[in-house]
């Protein structure tokens, strides 16, 4: 009977490794956008080392713990109604020595924690892009101070550069968020929180917000472009430009019809009379790649739907349905989409 | 049988106590800790069933990307209202329920020390419970997350009424919550049989002790908290409003100074009952039975220096984090020697796997995992990818409902058989452990993967490129078995209550008091109250050849002296209102009245402010009459 509690024992734990170890293989899937364990910058990877460490840790006392607890289920089964087993107490010195254990894992895992959250918070003097981030109910606004630009929703960063970023909110309780290149940081009105990282791959990485935020939170939707230093300085020379005013067919009249509505009393054009900083700077909007945070891609007929009416898009958007006739919207788009 | 003879004295008070044996009436007035824990538990079942409803809405809404089932404003308040009422009305008044029930059976008591305001608990639970729900029916449900991070909760970003409904309903569960834990503190202290030292009371009478202190340390932090947010939104207050100088951070604070030692008033309870099941099931005693009370008395203790671990994404600075990092891997310690003492329990004994059994060791195998995830972001680094993401959501699943449900439901197996008198079908009970075992797996288990793979919690949608879907899908299938399993308990509690075998007294061989009574005991639970010289007294007393911790094998006559076991003899007719020669008090209306005038003063709050005097004075001049009343009618 024992060897056959045994067996099944064995089994048991054999299927649980099996599984535990598909289960890693099936998550861990680095083309995933927002994956948090293939880091590609440094903090991403202090962060990875760590948790890696604790991630065996815990696989250990598991496959520990978890057999422990099956082999005393199946090896002291109830075999006859009327057995009794010996009746004991407790036993002082096995009990001393799993408390001591714990302590000394979690010992083991406090030493290189201590030292990373130092690392983390210390914000390097080599710090060479600073990168102001303002979370709005339900998207985000970049300044550049140094270079002077200003976008939203998407921001760009040169590869191998220590970027920082100070985080402050317009409104509500925000979290900053785009985990391949590192942990959050909350974004809390009254404070200016901060983050800094070196990115160290090229590519265009997803992020959101994490601090629930209100009716779109889940919309509030963020994307980093690391690129290399001439295409990263190429942005900034474009983003530092007036809008183009154009002169010809729609989107000349579709500048004009956004003068006269009530467009400009929320958002900026630079160059022009818009100078409102309730919504998003729109001077180079047609540039970006995703519309509204991050959840429509930026075509012409997108932009059209979107001015239409943000409310059936996202719902609760602090753009107001202006009640804009269909030609009227495709003019604005055609004028948005201009500006690149 | 002693029969009903008129009152000697004449009635003084207000009110002539009730005297309706049965009925509706006898209900709304009973003071027996029994009735009122059976009040407590079915309440809690119902809206059970109302958070889990709310969790498959949610979780349907989530099946695939880019769903519209559920708008955003309707899912932000199912998840909203799905963690408030798990924790405040579903948790916690499982856990109210077993101790008004088992406690005093436990100490070898009649009943609480203050039966009235026992009663008067489960009033205000009731009236705060409906103050929440009442936004349903007015379409301005809370919809801002149980935690209610400020200045969302600010008029200016929070409208709606939704808040203030959620706002005066958990100041005024804060109020039941209070009552019922200093009732509690009171009662273990002071109602111990005698010979019941504090080392020979049974462990899930020890968490009673140690959930009470921390309720009455805690909750008072979330009171003042929601004083001053319900200033901010109705007087204009500025404490949390970020634009005027307020801090948003200080609510954090306050909020989980208070929801992180509320963590282990939802968890604590569990692991009694899982501490009463094991040995039970084992034939053996609790495995190092002053480790089990140290650790649960360490672990309230470590409780209230964790909360900051809630906030470690907030910008804290290094030096705090630090500290609590390590005051929350300390708190790991005390809880690892409670699991390995539990297994150690099993190791060596004779297991049954019976389904009350089944939830034990289902508590033990998950709770194990939660830990574990739990230690994964004690690490701050660690936790700031974590966060507010769905590892978070797994986490605290693991713990609350494969922790605390799991071992509500054991003790739920357990102890009902002592309540009804009738045992709930086994086959049934093993069909609904495995289903929600599996359940349960199925959908909080792929919330780890997609934690890792970067999900928010509290999203109402995620795009198809995000990769989610897939482990989506699978959790709403979970979810779908767990719904499953919980009609199946349903349809086992029905035909258990209608035609389920005779319990009997003690059909698990117990080993504490409450098997000595009959099933169900009697109003006033024990004819004589019984001497106590041993832990395990009723075990040790029936197996007296085995000796117990402090009393040499075959001593077992003497560890429940014979001359105080309780008899069955009746000496009223049983009945609430006539218990004989014995002292206890009779069914009162001042409970139900005081708090029908908290719930008037509440609604006043929210509806017509006038109605809030008039609720107080219903609240002072119930206190009045209390106070006045004769002890027996």
């Amino acid at each position: 009977m024992i060897s056959n509690a045994r067996l099944s024992l064995r089994v048991a734990l054999l299927t649980l490794v099996v599984v535990l170890l598909t289960g890693c293989t099936q998550w861990a899937d680095s083309s995933l956008p927002q994956t948090t364990v293939f880091p590609l910058s440094d903090v991403a990877r202090y962060i990875q080392n760590l948790y890696e460490l604790i991630f065996w840790m815990a696989v250990v006392v598991f496959v520990g713990v978890e057999g422990f607890l099956l082999y005393a289920i199946i090896r002291f089964r109830r075999r006859r109604e009327d057995e009794m087993p010996a009746q004991t107490h407790g036993n002082t010195r096995l009990e001393i020595a799993w408390t001591v254990l714990p302590s000394i894992v979690l010992l083991v895992i406090a030493i290189p924690t201590i030292p990373t959250i130092f690392a983390q918070d210390a914000i390097p003097p080599t710090a060479s892009q600073r990168i102001k981030v303002i979370g709005h109910q339900w998207w985000w606004e970049f300044q550049y101070p140094d270079l002077g630009v200003v976008t939203a929703n998407e921001f760009h960063l040169p590869l191998g550069e220590t970027a920082r970023l100070d985080l402050e909110s317009a409104d509500v309780v925000h979290s900053f968020w785009v985990p391949r290149v590192g942990g959050k940081m909350d974004v809390v009105p009254t404070r200016t929180n901060h983050l800094w990282f070196t990115p160290e791959k090229e590519g265009e990485f997803y992020g959101q917000c994490v601090e629930f935020c209100g009716t779109q939170h889940a919309n509030m939707r963020v994307r980093l472009f690391v690129e290399s230093r001439e295409s990263f300085d190429k942005w900034v020379r474009l983003q530092r430009e007036n809008a183009a005013a154009p002169t010809a067919g729609p989107a000349q009249q579709g500048a004009e019809l956004f003068q006269r509505s009530a467009c400009i009393g929320c958002h900026t054009i630079r160059g022009t009379n818009a100078r409102a900083v309730a919504g998003p700077d729109l001077t180079h909007v047609g540039g970006r790649k995703t519309l509204a945070a991050g959840i429509l891609d930026n075509t012409p007929e997108n932009l059209k739907k979107w001015i239409r009416d943000p409310q059936e898009i996202k719902v609760g958007s602090k753009m107001p349905n202006l009640g804009l006739s269909d030609q009227d919207a495709g003019l604005l788009a055609a004028y948005l989409q201009s500006l690149r | 049988m002693a029969t009903v003879t008129a009152p000697s004295v004449p009635r003084h008070g207000i009110l002539a106590r009730p005297v309706a044996p049965t009925g509706v009436w006898s209900w709304l007035t009973t003071v027996d800790a029994k009735r009122i824990g059976i009040l407590y538990g079915s309440t809690a079942f119902v809206f059970f069933l109302v958070g889990g409803i709310e969790a498959l809405l949610m979780r349907t809404q989530l099946i695939q990307p880019s769903s519209t089932l559920v708008g955003p404003g309707a899912f932000n308040a199912l998840f909203t209202m799905h963690g408030t009422t798990m924790i405040f009305l579903v948790v916690m008044p499982l856990s109210a329920a077993f101790f008004n029930y088992i406690v005093p059976l436990q100490i070898g008591a009649r009943d609480v020390a203050f039966p009235r305001l026992n009663a008067f608990s489960y009033w205000v639970f009731l009236a705060g419970a409906i103050l929440m729900h009442l936004g349903f029916f007015l379409g301005t449900v809370p919809d801002m997350g149980w935690f209610a991070y400020a200045n969302l909760t600010s008029p200016a970003f929070s409208p709606s009424r939704g808040v203030d409904f959620w706002v005066v309903g958990l100041q005024v569960l804060g109020v039941a919550s209070m009552a019922a834990g200093l009732n509690f503190l009171v009662t273990i202290i002071q109602l111990r049989a005698p010979g019941m030292s504090l080392m020979r009371m049974p462990l899930f009478t020890w968490v009673t002790l140690v959930t009470s202190i921390l309720i009455v340390l805690a909750f008072p932090v979330i009171t003042v908290a929601l004083i001053e947010l319900m200033f901010d939104r109705l007087f204009g207050t500025n404490f949390f409003n970020a634009p005027a100088s307020g801090n948003p951070i200080l609510w954090q604070h306050l909020f989980w100074v208070f929801a992180h030692p509320e963590v282990y008033i939802l968890i604590l309870p569990a692991m009694g009952i899982v501490s009463e099941i094991v040995p039970v099931f084992s034939r053996k005693p609790l495995f190092g039975y002053p480790f089990m009370v140290y650790a649960v008395v360490s672990i309230a203790f470590l409780s209230f220096t964790v909360w900051a671990h809630h906030m470690f994404t907030t910008g804290l600075g290094p030096i705090a984090t630090s500290f609590f990092t390590a005051s929350t891997m300390l708190i790991a310690v005390p809880t690892g020697v409670k699991i390995f003492n539990w297994i150690s329990t099993v190791h060596g004994g004779s297991l049954s796997l019976k389904p009350p059994a089944l939830f034990a060791l289902g508590f033990v195998a998950m709770f194990t995992i939660g830990g574990l995830s739990g230690v994964m972001h004690a690490a701050p680094p660690v936790d700031t990818q974590q966060q507010d993401t769905y590892f978070i959501v797994a986490h605290l699943h693991y713990v609350l409902f494969g922790g605390s449900i799991f071992g509500l439901f054991g003790g739920i197996y357990y102890w009902l058989p002592k309540v009804t008198g009738r045992l709930l079908h086994e086959g049934l009970g093993k069909l609904h452990f495995w289903l929600m075992f599996i359940g349960f797996n199925l959908t909080f288990g792929p919330q780890h993967f997609l934690g890792v793979d970067g999900m928010p919690r509290r999203v109402f949608t995620y795009s198809p490129e995000m990769g989610w879907g897939f482990w989506n899908l699978v959790s709403t299938i979970g979810a779908y078995v767990l719904g499953v399993a919980t009609l199946v308990f349903i349809i086992n509690a029905i035909k258990t209550l209608r035609s389920g075998d005779r319990a009997g007294d003690d059909p698990r061989d117990g080993r504490t008091l409450e098997w000595s009574t009959s099933s169900p005991p009697a109003h006033y639970n024990f004819a004589t109250i019984p001497t106590v010289h041993s832990r395990d007294a009723f075990w040790v007393q029936k197996h007296p050849d085995f000796g117990a911790h402090d009393l040499p094998a075959g001593a077992g006559a003497t560890a429940l002296s014979a001359a105080d076991i309780p008899t069955h003899g009746n000496p009223g007719d049983g009945h609430e209102h006539d218990h004989g020669a014995i002292h206890l008090p009779d069914p009162s209306y001042w409970p139900l009245a005081a708090g029908l005038g908290i719930f008037v003063a509440g609604s006043g709050i929210l509806f017509f402010l006038p109605l809030l005097p008039v609720g107080l004075f219903v609240l002072v001049v119930s206190v009045y009459g209390w106070s006045l009343e004769p002890v027996n009618g």
